[in-house]
């Protein structure tokens, strides 16, 4: 289930949805990204997808993650459009028979979100926009399941 | 004839993010060339290390041709979560 949202979402809310009916499932991981505040009045950042490009590329990757962990099911919220400091930008959840597989599957999506996914990141701050790039850190981070 | 567009910074340095040009050039090469000739920032920027496109909405692997493509994207390095 991969849903981008230009409004506001519950990761709460969407984590249990996505636990209920897994009479099958021993683990459900999931991760939450928040939007840092940085100061600056207004939205903290500001992220751009291509509509039916971005949500496709993710797709693929999800399904990528299913099969390399073995899920039984994964799902990514992704807002796009103006975020205010505080609210939700992703939500990541993986299920799976037991943790391990969950926790890691986990890992690894958002290493592909922070630098693969088909999404453009604005950060504003005191002295305006800025468009931020994977960091050395996060490329590092993709490697590690190269 | 294509649409072409630019994502993140490129159509910041652009000044536009979305473009009719025809006739579209042959390759993705020639389309570079032509819209960074009257635009240096531009065409240093589409150069620039990371930027990908994508032709009809999917990732292009190097110079690719562009006959029969209806839409472009230049797309410079992704960063979501």
């Amino acid at each position: 289930m991969i849903r981008l949202t230009r409004e506001p979402f519950d990761p709460g809310e969407a984590l249990n949805a996505f636990c209920s009916q897994r009479a099958a499932t021993g683990a459900v991981a999931s991760f939450v990204g928040l939007a840092r505040g940085t100061g600056a009045s207004g939205p903290a950042l500001e992220l751009e997808a291509y509509p039916g490009f971005t949500d496709r590329e993710i797709e693929r990757f999800v399904a990528k993650a299913v099969e390399r962990f073995d899920l039984q099911d994964a799902g990514v919220v992704h807002r796009i459009g103006p975020i205010g400091a505080g609210e939700a930008i992703v939500l990541v959840m993986t299920a799976a028979p037991h943790r391990r597989a969950a926790f890691e599957a986990c890992d690894y999506l958002m290493d592909y979100l922070k630098s693969r996914a088909p999404l453009w990141k604005r950060e504003f701050g005191p002295d305006g926009g800025r468009w931020v790039e994977p960091t050395e850190g996060d490329l590092a981070d993709l490697a590690r399941w190269a | 004839m294509a649409r072409v567009l630019l994502f993140g910074r490129l159509a910041d340095v652009a000044g536009w993010r979305e473009r009719e040009i025809d006739p579209l050039p042959d390759s993705l090469c020639g389309l570079r060339d032509l819209l960074g000739r009257d635009d240096p920032l531009l065409a240093e920027a589409l150069a620039g290390r990371g930027v990908r496109a994508a032709l009809d909405k999917a990732l292009a692997a190097g110079e690719a041709s562009l006959t029969g493509v209806r839409e472009v994207a230049f797309m410079p390095p992704m960063s979501g979560g």
